[in-house]
């Protein structure tokens, strides 16, 4: 071994803590130290000449830098080595800098002690260190998109229109999310509908995008550029080819059950278009609810429907699609009824959610926009508002903040005022969070129109007579608070959508406590997840509100198409290796291995690595019983050498 | 042993790469002084450090083994500093029975961002090694 060691002054920042020269002086004389020289700022042009010089002169086939943490400059240095002929994954790095000279400002004797050996440990792993290059990958360049509201649609669209096919994939019949369920949106007030469907249209009719409604993604294996999905396209009983969306079929059926894009606060027939605008415009047939399924006794849509399109014995399709990336848009669902109770959710008809009012709110709503309540379709008086149900509560619900609430809050309260002038709405709250772009004006604007904020949490709701009455308490005026209201809108929290846990199960990401998608770094790498080529949009990743999402959703786009602008894909090649002469077939790493990159070879009873799909942890390593495996350049041998260097 | 009389452990510390060793980091640009005596090894995982290891740098003579990773619930390899935790609590058992005293062995969860915690868990174990003395390991075992 032919190492060359070069010591970094970074001007003072090491030079006037660490004797320097010292430095180089002992490791001089250190095993395979061919040459060791010192600078005053090694990562400048003089001091990278300096390396490939000395690299050249001195024939060197390794090289140790001490100096900054390998955060900093690992990859300038390794380049530096590869110009003049060192292979990079032969150039270590001794951190002397961040965790010697700063952290040991006053003990200057000790800090050269400590780098002096943190210099041989270096050395003792570049022993060690193999001569590697960067694995090759190949990329398919199609993405697939999870969830098509808004955050998926954003995608899908956005990676589209840069040329490239998306498959969309929507567990409902329609695309649209929880948006198309919702009446006007904050800070502007502008109808939902009006901005959501040219988007939802130009998805449904994008020649690039291939949209998979009623439908959801099974499985999913490979690794980043090599997806296979599998994807079950439930039965819709309809024939999509041939329906035309005329709707006669959904006039004519006889079962009317709860709709639950009304949320429950209208019916609609077992043979469903969900809403007036919804794409695709096609029926499904909800066969829980359908008397053909049910009883074998009904079949009115199959006789009036023009074109022949009923099909009872459509089967779910299974397709499988190749893709390179995936973008998960999974959504929210809001804090279910049940776990509510103090506040009569679920048993009193007028204590509804913020969904339930965006419904009631909304032209094409079960109540064509007017604020009715659900009991007796009374325009109801006096409204309460209360805001964190199930966010912000350790004890019955989730710690977080739902975010969204303050100011969809606000927003009820002014359309309710709007609708209803003689109206008095009441805001309960905790504090208001009204960071965003003219959020602040638009809470304020609601308390100019008359909304009353009480602050204080509500202690229970009860039914009396026609009226709900609400006892709660004003922290500000320290009063009891009773008010009779004529109804109650909880502002419930925002948790993961059902499902996100199998998915995130099929797609081996992580999830944090509460069941949100987790994101590789919360401020560095926020839409990308731990796995690579797998990206997270919108709510799926924690609760935000629609810029916020959008916002998600290009950036994720954009970090597709950073990925199919490759020609190939490096991956590390510092992954896991197998000795098979010592491997016995026991499968321990297997289990070990977060990332399915470790399988047995049943013919040969040897374990084997696929080593795009190692990340290079080590995990397995440790566990398999025999040392049969070992990571590449961190062998059991380069850190026992390592330990030797600091302790010895 | 460091200047003057008074004892200086030796702690060898295997740092996960992507939160310890760059909490440790942070210390550092921070300028958050802290004992010297500690030699960070920087490893991909806390849950890819050998119990060897740790054996290796007591029977070494090293006075304290330090082994950092992520929070739980925040390790970069999804599950490895959940490994570590296990593998760590089965072997300070075994070396209490060895007549290595485990409180030798430190395991702790540092972020990225806690540098301050990174220098105080050091301060903190320097002072309990000085406690507990020289390692004897060292005697008994390197003559």
């Amino acid at each position: 071994m032919r190492t060359g060691v070069f010591v970094c002054w970074c001007g003072l920042n090491i030079g006037g803590v660490v004797d320097v020269p010292r430095v180089v002086q002992e490791i001089s004389g250190y095993p395979g130290v061919a040459r060791a020289v010192d600078y005053r700022y090694m990562c400048s042009d003089p001091g990278q000449q300096l390396i490939k010089d000395t690299i050249r002169e001195e024939r060197l086939d390794s090289v140790v830098i001490a100096a900054c943490s390998p955060g900093m400059h690992e990859a300038t240095f390794q380049s530096v080595a590869e110009s003049a002929g060192v292979n990079p994954y032969r150039c270590e790095i001794a951190n002397i800098r961040e965790q010697c000279s700063w952290p040991h400002q006053n003990e200057p004797g000790e800090a050269t002690r400590k780098a002096i050996e943190l210099v041989r440990a270096a050395v003792e792993k570049v022993r060690g260190d193999e001569a590697l290059s960067a694995l090759s990958i190949s990329v398919t360049r199609r993405a697939l998109v999870i969830g098509a509201g808004i955050a998926g649609m954003q995608a899908a669209l956005d990676i589209a229109e840069a040329g490239h096919e998306v498959v969309l994939v929507e567990r409902l019949p329609h695309i649209g999310g929880h948006m198309a369920q919702l009446s006007e949106t904050f800070p502007t007030l502008d109808c939902s509908q009006c901005i959501l469907t040219p988007k939802t249209s130009e998805v449904g009719r994008h020649p690039r995008i291939r949209l998979l409604t009623n439908s959801e993604v099974e499985s999913v294996s490979g690794y980043v550029g090599n997806f296979t999905v599998r994807i079950r396209r439930r039965a819709t009983y309809v024939n999509w080819d041939l329906c035309t969306g005329c709707g006669l079929c959904t006039e004519k059926c006889p079962s009317k059950t709860p709709s639950a894009f009304e949320r429950g606060l209208a019916k609609e027939p077992a043979i469903t278009i969900a809403f007036p605008q919804a794409v695709p415009h096609k029926p499904v047939i909800r066969a829980e609810a359908c008397r053909h399924f049910t009883s074998g006794r009904c079949g009115v849509c199959e006789k009036v429907c023009p074109v022949g399109a009923i099909d009872f014995e459509q089967q779910d399709l299974v397709l499988e699609e190749k893709v390179g990336a995936i973008v998960v848009a999974t959504g929210y669902d809001l804090h279910p009824k049940a776990k509510v109770g103090e506040y009569g959710y679920g048993v009193y008809p007028d204590v509804i959610d913020g969904l339930e009012f965006e419904r009631l709110n909304s032209a094409s709503g079960p109540t064509q926009g007017e604020i009715r309540r659900p009991s007796d379709g009374k325009v109801p008086k006096e409204v309460v508002f209360i805001q964190c149900v199930g966010s912000r509560d350790q004890e019955n619900g989730y710690p977080y903040c739902s975010k969204i609430c303050c100011m969809y809050t606000a927003k009820h309260a002014r359309l309710y005022k709007h609708k209803v002038p003689d109206g008095q709405p009441y805001v309960f709250y905790m504090d208001v969070r009204a960071g965003g772009k003219g959020y602040e004006e638009f809470v304020q604007q609601a308390t100019d129109e008359g909304v009353l904020y009480l602050r204080g949490r509500v202690a229970r709701v009860f039914q009396d007579g026609d009226k709900l009455v609400v006892f709660g308490v004003d922290t500000l005026s320290g009063k009891k608070v009773e008010i009779h209201a004529d109804m109650v809108v909880l502002a419930t929290a925002v948790v993961p959508a059902s499902g996100a846990k199998e998915l995130a199960r099929a797609l081996k990401m992580a999830t944090d406590q509460y069941g949100f998608f987790s994101e590789a770094h919360p401020k560095l790498r926020p839409v990308e997840s731990l796995t690579r080529g797998i990206y997270i949009a919108g709510c799926a990743q924690a609760p935000k509100d629609i810029p916020d999402t959008v916002t998600q959703a290009g950036s994720a786009a954009a970090k597709v198409l950073a990925l199919f602008s490759a020609e190939r894909l490096s991956h590390s090649p510092t992954v896991a290796a197998v000795d098979e002469e010592l491997c016995s077939g026991c499968g321990v790493c297997v289990e070990a291995c977060a990332y399915d990159a470790r399988t047995l070879d049943v013919r040969r009873r040897v374990a084997v690595v696929n080593d795009v799909l190692c990340e290079g942890c080590g995990a397995c390593a440790v566990a398999c019983p025999n040392g049969a495996t070992r990571q590449k350049n961190m062998a059991r041998s380069q850190v026992l050498s390592m330990i030797d260097a600091v302790v010895g | 042993m460091g200047s003057g009389e008074e004892f200086e452990p030796k702690i060898v510390a295997f740092l996960c790469n992507w939160c310890t060793y760059t909490g440790a980091d942070l210390a550092g640009v921070s300028r958050i002084q802290y004992p010297p005596n500690v030699r960070p090894i920087r490893v991909m995982c806390s849950g890819s450090v050998d119990p060897m290891y740790i054996l290796k740098a007591l029977l070494d003579g090293a006075d304290g083994v330090l082994v950092g990773g992520c929070h739980p619930g925040d390790c970069h390899y999804v599950s490895g500093n959940y490994k570590a935790r296990r593998r760590l609590a089965v072997l300070s058992a075994i070396l209490d029975e060895f007549g290595i005293d485990s409180r030798r062995v430190w395991f702790s969860f540092i972020s990225a961002s806690e540098g301050a915690l990174f220098a105080k868990t050091v301060g903190d174990m320097t002072a309990a090694l000085k406690a507990l003395g020289p390692n004897p390991a060292r005697a008994l075992w390197i003559a």
